[in-house]
């Protein structure tokens, strides 16, 4: 992705990642970087969703990760040339799931982020707990508690999410168009445009926005390894009966 | 004594989980170790739903060197793979949690849990038999009492020691999310189970009724940004607990204060070095496991990179941080992208509070000593296990040139992770899971 060794500035308008850029030559390989780590987690996102019962610690995290993205895609604007680039045609040299982010949606139905993995709702969790065991909950307590909850929901209407927030709607429904198979294609191209993504994102959003260039340079080829040998096959295992005692 | 023990560890023991199949490989990997309050016996739990107990032997006079080793002292199925329907959703069989009681008779209990359901079971020998009924005939069927003429007194006769594992008690139905800790209170008569969003206190004797200790579940899931990693009871202190969350913080709550323990009364936080700041921060700085000191005085928690030592009396910072694996650091964006980063490495204390331990990758795993801070870091493989081999600290180079005996950063492979470990209660034994490899270690015998 990058030469090694190659002097390069932080904001590099000129870079052109193999075509990749296509629309976004303005923007810095930071942007880039972020772009894909925003991609990255989306397809997680999405791969969570297609479980029943995802993990939760897991996909709140990556949700949390978004956010955090999001946020700051905001603050600089960025977002905003995503969702406005969403209309233009869509090039095949992109990066796949930029193109995901460019497709636009019909509809923008409310509340797709995180009600995918959520999907066994109250009423779900109620009708198996009931007639099982009961779980005592002291009700003085609680009833105040739910009702601070509904006053909150109030005052706080739909339209108080950040404009962004509406785009990932669509990019949510755009994803849930996809087959899970498509889906799976996309990581997998997806996957070797990220490896040098740790030498710009970790400790980058520090102080200073320069560091990260020497950083670069001191890794030119950061996670080359762990990518295969962390798909964990267990072919050192032999196969005898039952558990066998070494001595 | 400590110092000898990261200096000098050898091997005692070697076990695998073993399966006929290929593709049961899975099911024997390890996913839980525990102690025995005594640390005479050591349960682990596998992803196969299967408990298997070792028990420490005897010493003996012939055979010094032979000192305390564990052999396989009951196997049995503790969960077995379900299916809600409700959900149409499997239920895997993994064992998350073991805990055991304290030993109050002949007969040992332990507590296992998968994401849904917690058992107790009861772990008894029985070495003689009954014998010289004559009310049941050969079948056990009961005799006509027509036919029976004479009182026989049945006889206690020796027979091959029999251990039999019997689940006592099925405590069902009362997560909605995976359980990840089970902790018995120091009453002995109540234990706690946490899901990533609450917390239920139990009875032991009383299977169909839980109370709902802790509940973070937001009334809208799409506010959902945090959820419970872990949680344990104090060690003295029948009223107090604690547990951890995703975005690093710990909290303590007293039941004596109310009933739901939604508001804490201490709140463990460290403020975030703005200079470290990533994306990954979050991730890193969520908690994985927290484990009270013997003394009760202290919690030690893990993140992602570090193991940190709290006082109990502190809440703003920890007193001790020590780093696990910081040359991963630069790495955090790959070990998103594999998942690794969403592992769950555990910690453990020494009996004495003083040393702690933890888990990391290519089956290296760290102790620390809280009093020297010195550390040291062992691998656990088999290539480097014969029974009683002497362990070679390990070094994983950190820029700048390799050394012979180093390992660099990017020759580390993440999937041969240590994140299952246990501290014999008082003596210098530790046993480390490895996938489907269970190590037992103990410092050097002279």
């Amino acid at each position: 992705m990058f030469v090694r060794g190659l002097k390069r500035k932080c904001v590099d308008g000129e870079e052109d990642v193999e075509g990749t850029l296509a629309g976004f030559k303005a923007i810095p390989s930071y942007n880039l970087q972020r772009q894909s780590l925003l991609d990255m987690s989306l397809v997680k996102l999405q791969l969570c969703h297609m479980l029943v019962e995802p993990n939760l610690y897991r996909s709140v995290l990556i949700a949390n990760t978004v956010r955090q993205i999001q946020e700051e895609m905001t603050q600089d604007g960025t977002w905003q040339m995503i969702s406005a680039q969403s209309t233009g045609p869509s090039s095949l040299d992109r990066l796949v799931s930029t193109d995901i982010l460019c497709r636009s949606s019909k509809e923008q139905p409310e509340e797709k982020l995180i009600q995918g993995y959520s999907s066994f709702s109250k009423d779900f969790e109620d009708a198996q707990l009931q007639g099982s065991a009961e779980i005592l909950r002291p009700a003085p307590v609680q009833a105040p508690r739910d009702f601070q909850n509904n006053v909150w929901e109030m005052e706080c209407p739909a339209e108080n999410r950040g404009s962004f927030h509406k785009s990932l709607d669509q990019i949510f429904e755009t994803l849930e168009t996809k087959t899970p198979d498509s889906v799976e294609d996309l990581f997998s191209e997806v996957d070797s445009s990220y490896y040098n993504l740790d030498t710009v994102l970790t400790g980058m959003m520090g102080s200073s926005k320069m560091g990260h260039c020497d950083v670069l340079e001191t890794f030119p080829q950061a996670s080359t390894s762990s990518n295969s040998s962390c798909k964990s096959d267990l072919n050192e295992l032999d196969h005898f009966v039952e558990i066998l005692v070494e001595s | 004594m400590c110092k000898r023990t990261k200096e000098d560890v050898c091997v005692t023991k070697t076990f695998r989980h073993r399966t006929r199949k290929r593709k049961k490989a899975i099911a024997d990997i390890i996913s839980t170790v525990e102690f025995n309050h005594t640390g005479e016996l050591l349960a682990t739990g596998d992803k196969g739903g299967r408990v298997v107990i070792f028990q420490r032997e005897q010493e003996s006079k012939n055979q010094p060197h032979r000192r305390g080793e564990y052999n396989v002292y009951s196997t049995f199925q503790s969960h077995e793979p379900e299916f809600d329907y409700l959900k149409s959703l499997e239920i895997e069989e993994k064992i998350n949690k073991i805990r055991w009681l304290p030993q109050q008779n002949a007969a040992y209990f332990l507590l296992s849990t998968n994401d849904k359901t917690v058992k107790l079971w009861k772990v008894s020998e029985r070495d003689k038999r009954p014998e010289g009924y004559n009310l049941k005939d050969e079948d056990g069927r009961l005799r006509d009492p027509s036919t029976i003429t004479t009182l026989r007194v049945p006889v206690l006769r020796p027979m091959d020691l029999m251990v039999e594992a019997t689940p006592r008690r099925v405590f069902a139905n009362a997560h909605t999310y995976h359980i990840n800790s089970i902790s018995v209170n120091s009453d002995y008569e109540t234990y706690m189970s946490a899901d990533d969003l609450r917390i239920n206190l139990w009875n032991f004797e009383i299977i169909n009724q839980s109370f709902n200790i802790v509940d973070i579940k937001p009334a809208n899931m799409e506010e959902l940004t945090e959820v419970i990693t872990a949680a344990e009871f104090h060690p003295h202190h029948c009223n107090t607990f604690v547990y951890s969350s995703s975005k690093g913080t710990i909290r303590l709550c007293d039941m004596r204060a109310s009933a739901l323990c939604d508001k804490h009364s201490k709140f463990f936080e460290e403020p975030e070095d703005p200079s470290n700041r990533s994306f990954f921060s979050e991730i890193i700085s969520s908690i994985s496991d927290v484990k009270f000191s013997h003394s009760g005085r202290y919690i030690m928690t893990r993140d992602y990179l570090t193991v940190k030592v709290w006082d109990l009396n502190m809440e703003n910072r920890p007193i001790e941080t020590y780093q696990v694996h910081d040359y991963l650091r630069s790495k955090l964006c790959s070990l998103y992208e594999n998942d690794c980063i969403f592992d769950k490495f555990e910690c453990v204390w020494n009996g004495s509070d003083s040393v702690i331990m933890t888990g990391s990758y290519n089956n290296f795993f760290r102790m620390f000593d809280r009093n020297t801070k010195r550390d040291v870091t062992l691998e656990a493989s088999r290539e480097n296990s014969k029974p009683r081999a002497i362990l070679k600290p390990r070094k994983v180079c950190v820029g700048g040139k390799r050394r012979k005996d180093e390992i660099s950063v990017d020759s580390l492979d993440f999937s041969k992770k240590i994140l299952h470990t246990a501290w014999h209660p008082s003596e210098n034994i530790i046993a480390v899971a490895a996938t489907n490899n269970l190590y037992i270690f103990q410092d050097k015998v002279n």
